[in-house]
């Protein structure tokens, strides 16, 4: 962290770059927030730690509105957000100066809440740079630890690996913490008997409180305005009707950003209810690399993205009544 | 006083669905939200914080105000009925119940919402004191107690048994129909004291709970206004409604029109401060940018509402903004950047 | 034959119809004289890819039993290659009905071109048919629309 502060500090000295989008320090042990830095003493609060879950991406669409450059943070799988937003003309590369910065799986605070941790005082062990893989918990009512693995968020156990897709320079290490099948769970509800997946879908979504905190956080949610917002169109409900507003909601978005769509898992993050967003976006990078061939979004800028594509021998549509 | 085990709880909870409508916090997919209960509920109340207030209850996210019916060239209008039965909400939090005032202020002032004073009147609140408060818990700062919940029934969950006393006429009801399977706990106030003074101590540890408000009134309402502060503090805002959707006292609504294919419905929702859409006029909006949507937030809760309400905040310290921001910016932050700017 | 004392359940079901073949093509079905049934209501779009993935959840919200989508063949788009588009969205896009527990079968995609008035016929009988024995939608359906 002092490296990069040190860093930062120098590419603002030297003009280079105007400000530097990075973390600031929350007022909680496990609550940074993204922020500007412009100032040499603004750094007394620049954090990067394990609780830096942030996407910092999605930022820089506005950021590249600003006069001057920004020094932005990217950890491995926030730059392949950016190479999407790059190849979408959402963001301006010369308006960037991207330092990627290393990373070993973020943390997930609602995880360690999860293991009935709470009144938490301090965490330590979440630091870049501790070696160790336990967090140890201060809390109102006791002393609490906690496996590093077991409190990482669900997108860092199937990690797309610790290398930076763009960057002008990196600073620190990554490791890659993937430990799981990407696509485990999408099986195990495309094997369910149309009644169980219709229910499992239900009981998820009626937790939706539309608070739209999923699209707000996505970088590939770019839309000046959402069709959902838009007060011309009828389409725009702000019902909490369990039917089937929160289906159509979360199927018209996610069909919105397949084929865009990283799986940087930021959806599922922010979600207040904890809805597994993850699930549709993942069915659907699972389809397309079936039907289309393996594609990765965000991977290159070059690559022509699977629903603005086509060739002549594509599957039928008729083939989803026909496999298994 | 009264007590009953708590393994006897869900006896109880069917003895109230008996004759009352009971909402309580219920596990759904990993999440304790409040819902009406029913036989089998995965009822949690081990939970000390919903996601979701239970403002629910008396002012739903959606509700129906009216359908229009067309049949040929008929057109009849249908006025959704008032909440006409009786129901329970058990396990409310100290700061729930108080964000429930808070609401009546809005609503049951002049004009009266006759859909919310309909609840009103046939709501019953059990609250629940709250056993081990959390780090993101500032109840204190609002003057609330939360070892001591001000409500219909207030309730203490202490070694394995609810403690239940009624504080008002419908408590005295509903204690009255559940009367048969409650146990006297007379001469056991000792044990319920123990657990406020152990309740009251941790509130003393939580790292919010002398947060000062000074400074925040009616009074202070341009220079707070002006300052340049909000500039600087709703940057990471996404501009999501999560922290105006999880809060107990937030009360904006828009009323929006959904069309049927053979009618219309009338409903109103729960709207966000947040959203680009809000307080649309026929003009366009009179808050164009972000920053000034998110001031506005932070204002009404801590300046323009206790300058309407002889001081009252309409912000009761539960923390689940704090919980739950995608950009992790909320009320507590807000403030501690104004007492950093005065020093 | 013993009569049916409940009320018979009447499907409805949108068709999508390009502007070009499928539509001509409906069009030819009636001139020569070949039925189908009535609870079809057909809309006609530019193009196959037209079709946005709400126009489809839309029609389900709003009541509809089935929704099925013709366009002209591939290789024959009036606008060259509008149907690969709409061809590789709806695969996707029925992919996720199938995932959240839609039965298979209530949305369908066929290529009729204008010469094919016997095709369509056939095509919708047959869908009809299909949407008969799934009977009514109701994971789809949005209650608020309900008489």
């Amino acid at each position: 962290m002092q490296e990069l502060i040190k860093r930062a500090k120098e590419l603002l000295a030297d003009g280079t770059v105007v400000r530097v989008l990075g973390w600031k320090a929350g007022d909680l042990p496990y609550n940074p927030e993204p922020a500007y830095f412009e100032k040499e003493e603004d750094f007394r609060d620049f954090v990067y730690n394990g609780f830096c879950g942030a996407n910092l991406s999605k930022y820089m669409i506005e950021a590249s509105k600003l006069e001057g450059k920004t020094m932005v943070c990217l950890k491995p799988c926030d730059t392949y957000s950016f190479n999407q937003l790059l190849k979408e003309h959402r963001v301006d590369r010369e308006k960037a100066y991207i330092v990627g910065v290393g990373c070993k799986g973020k943390l997930d605070i609602e995880k360690i809440k999860a293991q009935g941790i709470k009144g938490i005082q301090a965490i330590s062990g979440a630091e870049l740079t501790d070696a160790g893989d336990v967090l140890t918990i201060q809390t109102l009512y006791g002393e609490k630890t906690c496996a590093y693995g077991d409190a990482m968020l669900e997108r860092c156990h199937v990690c797309k690996g610790k290398e930076h897709r763009i960057y002008d320079e990196i600073i620190g290490e990554s490791k890659d913490t993937k430990d799981a099948d990407r696509f485990e769970e999408v099986k195990k509800i495309e094997a369910m008997s149309p009644e169980e997946k219709f229910a499992f879908f239900q009981k998820e979504l009626s937790k939706c409180i539309r608070c739209n905190a999923c699209r707000n956080v996505c970088p590939a949610c770019s839309c000046r305005k959402c069709v959902f917002d838009s007060n011309k169109f009828d389409s725009s409900q702000k019902a909490n009707a369990d039917s089937f507003e929160e289906k159509m909601f979360h199927i018209i978005r996610a069909f919105h950003v397949a084929g865009r769509c990283t799986d940087c898992g930021e959806c599922s993050r922010v979600c207040p209810q904890g809805i597994p967003l993850h699930l549709f976006n993942r069915k659907f990078i699972k389809d397309i690399d079936e039907f289309y061939g393996e594609y990765q979004a965000g991977e290159d800028i070059e690559a022509k993205g699977p629903l603005t594509d086509f060739t002549f021998g594509d599957v039928e549509p008729s083939i989803v009544g026909k496999r298994g | 006083m009264y007590k009953i085990a708590k393994e006897n709880l869900s006896a109880l909870f069917g003895k109230i669905a008996e004759s009352r409508e009971l909402y309580l916090p219920v596990n759904i997919s990993g999440q304790a939200n409040f819902a009406a209960w029913s036989e089998g509920s995965a009822v949690d109340l081990d939970t000390l914080k919903t996601v979701k207030s239970p403002k629910d209850a008396f002012f739903p996210q959606s509700e129906n105000l009216y359908t229009v019916k067309k049949d040929g060239k008929k057109l009849s209008v249908e006025p959704e009925a008032l909440k006409d039965r009786d129901f329970v909400v058990f396990g409310m939090k100290a700061c729930d119940v108080q964000g429930i005032q808070v609401l009546d202020k809005v609503f049951l002032a002049d004009p009266v919402d006759t859909f919310y004073a309909a609840r009103r009147a046939h709501g019953t609140i059990v609250a629940l004191a709250c056993h081990e408060p959390e780090e993101t818990c500032f109840c204190k700062v609002f003057g609330i107690d939360c070892a001591e919940p001000a409500a219909d029934v207030a309730a203490w969950m202490v070694d394995g048994e609810l403690y239940w006393k009624a504080l008002t006429e419908k408590g005295e009801a509903l204690t009255e129909a559940v009367q048969s399977l409650l146990t006297s706990a007379e001469g056991e106030e000792e044990k319920i004291e123990e657990e406020k003074k152990a309740i009251r101590a941790i509130v003393e540890k939580l790292p919010y709970s002398h947060l000062s408000l000074e400074g925040w009134n009616g009074d202070s309402l341009k220079e707070k206004f002006d300052s340049p502060l909000w500039e600087e503090l709703y940057k990471p805002c996404l501009a999501c409604g999560t922290c105006t959707f999880v809060c107990p006292t937030c009360q904006c609504y828009d009323i929006k029109d959904y069309d049927t294919g053979h009618g219309v419905k009338r409903y109103r929702c729960w709207d966000s401060c947040m959203y680009s859409d809000f307080t649309m006029m026929a003009h366009g909006n009179n808050r164009t940018s972000q920053m000034q949507r998110f001031r506005q937030r932070f204002m009404h809760k801590l300046v323009y509402f206790p300058a309407n309400n002889d001081g009252m905040y309409s912000c009761v310290g539960c923390g689940r903004c704090v919980e739950k921001c995608p950009a992790a910016l909320n009320i507590v932050k807000v403030i501690k950047s104004f007492q950093k700017e005065g020093e | 034959m013993p009569i049916e004392a409940k009320e018979e359940f009447r499907p409805k079901i949108v068709a999508f119809c390009c502007n070009w073949c499928s539509y001509a093509g409906a069009d030819l079905a009636g001139s020569s004289r070949l039925t189908y049934p009535a609870d079809v209501k057909i809309i006609r779009v530019p193009c196959s890819c037209r079709v946005n993935p709400m126009f489809i959840l839309r029609a389900f919200e709003k009541g509809a039993d089935g929704v099925i989508l013709c366009g002209c063949h591939p290789g024959d788009c009036h606008y060259s290659t509008g149907n690969y588009y709409a061809r590789r969205r709806m695969t996707l896009l029925f992919s996720m009905l199938d995932y959240i527990g839609v039965e298979n079968g209530r949305t369908r995609v066929e290529w009729v071109s204008a010469a094919e008035g016997v095709k369509f016929s056939a095509t919708m009988n047959e869908f009809v048919e299909k949407i008969y024995s799934l009977g009514k939608n109701v994971r789809l359906e949005d209650l608020r629309c309900r008489n």
